[in-house]
Order: C-alpha cells, then sequence, then structure tokens
C-alpha cells in the first residue's frame, strides 16, 4: 500500500544516481559502450566475410592496439601539435577579427547597413571553395590552411558579436557613460563581459566549422597534422592507425567543445531562459 | 560621506527636434539653491524628462545653457548623476562591484573603493546583500543599488527620472523618504522629475509645474513641510491638494503666442 505515496523514482537510481552530475557520467559512459559495442560487432562481421577479411584491422581492438603504437613513435603528438598550431592560428585571427568588426557591426548602424550584404554573401561560400586560391596566394601550405580555417571560422565569431552586442540594454552604456566611463572602458568593462557569453557561443561555432575544415585543407600538400597521418595511413594500408587518428581527431575535438562550454557557462551571467 | 550641493542655474533652454514644428520646451530659465529638492512635475511628453537630460548632460539643448555653480554643463560628469525608472544594473557583477563601478571608471585605488563602497551599501541598508548577484535582489533593493552606485560619486546633483513608478506602492513610499533623508544628511541638490503629485509632497522642498506645447514652466509652489513627512499627516494632505488643483489648472494652459500653432493638431 505504501509504495503507491512514494514519488516516481526513474529507473529505481539508488542514492548515488540521484545525483545529477553522477547519472549525467553514467548515461554518458553508457552511450560509449554502445558505440564500442556496435563497432566490435562491425569488425567481428568484417573478419568473417572472407570479402573483407583485410579490413579487419578497421575493428575496435585492433584500432585500440595501434594507440600505444603510434602514442610510442610520437606521431599522435606531433600531429595534433602541427594540426593545433593551425587551427590555433586561424581561429586566433578569426577571432582577432572577427570580434572588433563585429563590435563595429553591433554598435554602429550604417557599418552594420553597410556591410551585412557582403559579409552574408562571402559567409555563404564554402570555405573549401577558397582552396585553389589560397594555394595560389599563399607562399606555403601552412599558410594557405591557416587562411582557409580563418576564413571558415571568422563568420560566426562576428555574427555572434554583432547579435549580442545588438541585443544589449542601451541603458547599460547610458548608465556607464553617466558615471564618467571613457570609451575604453566601456569596452573593457561594459561592452566585453555584456557580450562574453555570445561571442564564446560564437567561437565554439566557430570551432566546429574550423575542426571540419582543418582535416580536408590537411589532405592537400601539407606533410604534417592528424589530416596528413590520416592519409598517410590509409596509402600504408594501417588501418587501424586511420582509424586510431579518427578518433584522436573526435577526442581532441570533444576536448575542445567542453572546454568551451565551460567557458561559456563561466561568462555567462543569464538567468532561466533569458 | 559629505557632499556640497551646488546651484543649478538654467538660462533660456529650449529644445527642438528637426522633425518637430513646436519645440518640446522654449526659453525655460530656472534656478534651483544648493541643497534644495526640486520636483519637476508634468504630463508625460511635456519635455520635463528632457529637461532632466539636459541637466545631465546626457543630451544638449538647441538653445541656452546650463550652469552649477557657474560653470557650464557640457556633458556627463560623475558629479552629476541621473537615476532612471529602472534600475540598469549590471548583471555580471555582484551589489558591491555595482556600486564601485563608477569609482573603477575613476581608477581609484582598490582600498579606497571598498571603504566608499561599504560606506554606500550601509546608507541604502543592504548591507546583507553586499555580495549578492543583483538578479536576485527584488526591485526595490535593485533600486537601492542604483541609489548607492549614485551616492559613492558623492555627487553634488542627483536626477531623478521617475526613479521608482516601477515600484510596489510600500516600497516606493519608503524609497520617496530615505532618498529625501539621504540627500538633507549628504546636503547634495534633488532634481526629480515626476508626474506623481504625492511623491512631490513627500520628497521636494519646491515643486514646479512644467505644461504647455512647447513646455514651460507655468507654476511653482514651496513644500514648506517638516520632515519626516507622513502621507497622512494633514498639512501634507492639504498641500497635496493645492498641489493637484495647480496642476490641473496646468493642464489647461497654452502659452499665447504659440496657442494658434498648437490649435491645428
Amino acid at each position: 500500500m505504501t509504495a503507491t505515496v512514494v514519488p516516481a523514482d526513474h529507473g529505481g537510481s539508488s542514492g548515488l544516481m540521484a545525483r545529477p552530475g553522477v547519472r549525467r557520467f553514467v548515461w554518458g559512459l553508457a552511450g560509449i559502450a554502445i558505440m564500442a559495442l556496435i563497432w566490435l560487432i562491425a569488425g567481428y562481421l568484417l573478419a568473417i566475410n572472407p570479402t573483407t577479411k583485410t579490413f579487419t584491422t578497421f575493428g575496435l581492438i585492433p584500432t585500440m592496439e595501434a594507440f600505444p603504437e603510434l602514442w610510442g613513435a610520437g606521431k599522435i603528438q606531433s600531429a595534433a601539435i602541427a594540426s593545433g598550431y593551425r587551427l590555433g592560428a586561424g581561429l586566433g585571427l578569426a577571432i582577432a577579427i572577427g570580434v572588433p568588426v563585429g563590435v563595429l557591426m553591433g554598435r554602429i548602424k550604417w557599418f552594420r547597413d553597410f556591410s551585412n550584404s557582403p559579409f552574408q554573401f562571402l559567409r555563404m561560400i564554402s570555405p573549401l571553395a577558397w582552396t585553389p586560391l589560397a594555394v595560389l596566394v599563399f607562399a606555403t601550405w601552412d599558410g594557405s590552411i591557416v587562411f582557409l580555417i580563418a576564413i571558415a571560422s571568422v563568420w560566426p565569431v562576428m555574427f555572434a558579436t554583432a547579435a549580442g552586442l545588438a541585443k544589449v540594454d542601451p541603458n547599460w552604456f547610458k548608465v556607464a557613460r553617466n558615471l564618467g566611463a571613457h570609451p575604453v572602458q566601456m569596452l573593457t568593462r561594459i561592452i566585453m563581459p555584456a557580450i562574453a557569453f555570445d561571442i564564446f557561443s560564437g567561437i565554439r561555432l566557430a570551432l566546429g566549422v574550423a575542426w571540419i575544415v582543418l582535416v580536408p585543407a590537411e589532405y592537400l600538400g601539407v606533410t604534417s597534422g592528424l589530416g596528413y597521418a590520416i592519409e598517410d595511413a590509409r596509402e600504408t594500408l594501417s588501418y587501424n592507425h586511420l582509424t586510431a587518428l579518427v578518433l584522436t581527431i573526435g577526442i581532441i575535438g570533444y576536448v575542445l567543445d567542453s572546454s568551451l562550454v565551460m567557458l561559456i557557462k563561466r561568462f555567462s551571467w543569464h538567468r532561466g531562459g533569458a | 560621506m559629505s557632499i556640497r550641493g551646488t546651484e543649478i542655474r538654467i538660462e533660456g533652454l529650449s529644445q527642438r527636434y528637426p522633425t518637430r514644428k513646436v519645440p518640446t520646451f522654449n526659453r525655460v530659465d530656472l534656478v534651483s539653491p544648493p541643497g534644495e529638492a526640486l520636483a519637476i512635475i508634468g504630463r508625460s511628453g511635456c519635455g520635463k524628462s528632457t529637461l532632466l537630460h539636459i541637466l545631465a548632460g546626457l543630451t544638449k539643448g538647441t538653445e541656452g545653457r546650463v550652469l552649477l555653480n557657474g560653470t557650464e554643463v557640457t556633458g556627463p560628469s560623475p558629479r552629476w548623476v541621473m537615476m532612471f525608472q529602472a534600475p540598469h544594473l549590471y548583471p555580471w557583477m555582484s551589489v558591491t562591484q555595482n556600486v564601485g563601478v563608477g569609482l573603477t571608471f575613476a581608477r581609484w585605488g582598490k582600498k579606497e573603493i571598498e571603504e566608499r563602497v561599504t560606506e554606500a551599501i550601509n546608507l541604502v541598508e543592504l548591507q546583507e546583500f553586499a555580495q549578492a548577484n543583483v538578479q536576485d535582489l527584488s526591485g526595490g533593493q535593485q533600486q537601492r543599488v542604483a541609489l548607492a552606485r549614485s551616492l559613492v560619486m558623492e555627487p553634488e546633483m542627483l536626477l531623478l527620472d521617475e526613479p521608482f513608478s516601477a515600484l510596489d506602492a510600500f516600497t516606493r513610499a519608503a524609497l520617496q523618504k530615505d532618498v529625501r533623508a539621504i540627500s538633507k544628511r549628504l546636503g547634495f541638490n534633488i532634481v526629480i522629475v515626476t508626474h506623481d503629485i504625492d511623491e512631490a509632497v513627500i520628497m521636494a522642498d519646491r515643486a514646479v509645474i512644467m505644461a504647455g506645447s512647447p513646455g514651460d514652466i507655468v507654476h511653482e509652489l514651496d513644500v514648506d513641510l517638516p520632515d519626516p513627512r507622513e502621507r497622512t499627516d494633514p498639512e501634507v494632505q492639504r498641500l497635496r491638494a493645492r498641489l493637484m488643483a495647480t496642476f490641473q489648472e496646468a493642464a489647461n494652459y497654452k502659452k499665447p503666442e504659440v496657442a494658434l500653432a498648437g490649435a491645428g493638431r
């Protein structure tokens, strides 16, 4: 009889599972486990079929075996560093251009009207469509890859900054002006904290795009980086290395994205749905 | 904290918008002695809020000038601070940081800011909320933070643009009395723009009525009442009735030379 009064407890979770952090972690782990299981089964299916037997090394276990090999040879580290440099430089350039231009767009009406059409037009050009031009213009492969990443990721940063600033309460500026804020203080103490959340959200989107552009861009002609390492693994038929590198890309991307989510939360002053 | 008031002198101040035929107000003259609490009463659209913005240096008049102790107001300054209808606090800052923001603009040292901010927070009785997130405060508490933020600047003149109109009646009454008491204690001038007769009677030493199109000061009345003022006090009631009568009379006011221009509307 008493059971009917007990509040619904989903999945009959114990005391530990009642904590949201623990529950989220366990569910996340379960999702990854299912993904691994599907991979394991797919590897097994490849192995039992004589026509696909050559590709058995795509499976989960050979891939896991490849990690220490690649790490021991320093391949993952050097590829990640090379790619990380290009990503950082491209994204850094995108932020250095996107944030100030976005602030101008959000703050000055005529600039917004004047720049909107060309920027929207440029934004719709696939970043990889710039590749031939980039290769012609830049002397080094590194230069063209950084350019491709920058041109892909500048738009989300710019538009998020402008949109964030456009919805800032204009009275905040009036109050600050009244209390004696100089233009620089207005920028550093009012504008930036007010839109930090929007800027980091834009950077998060930009990171996603940059990460997508990075790997195909590294197929081009460079001899370092994660994209190159994948190409290299394919050409040397080391399929387990290939999958291990693909996994590495996923892991690094996930870690970078999670760090940005943390930054977004840190700089968000919004309450509820605002 | 000690603040000196200032003599406010408005000379021939006019404001016209290029898109409108009739100026918002035309050649307004007004003098307020140091330490006075002055209420400007008028209906919406009579230009009283614009007048206040010009006093704050946030807008420029088309003609005339505003002098504070003989110095012309040419822009905003922490020496004269405006409080708006909404508190407009910075939600990414704590109560303490919001109150001290003007001092950080002025590049004060950390310790001096802390001292002055603590003093101002005590003055508005928000001690227990000093470290709170401003988004967790009630409307009245938020307006108190805005008041403290203005007071730390030790302004000579506090400009209030219907600052309590968004609050509930009890909170409003408490803040009206507190602001007046603080201004009298510290000695700064108050200019309050309002359409609330009660507010003028409770807060001001003198009330001027703005009316007409273009707006002008058509009446003034000394609010010569002892402190603290209670709404229920018969003397307050009597003055309120007088001010109300004057206000209604003023509502029908038209400046003779523009009566024709206004008649077309």
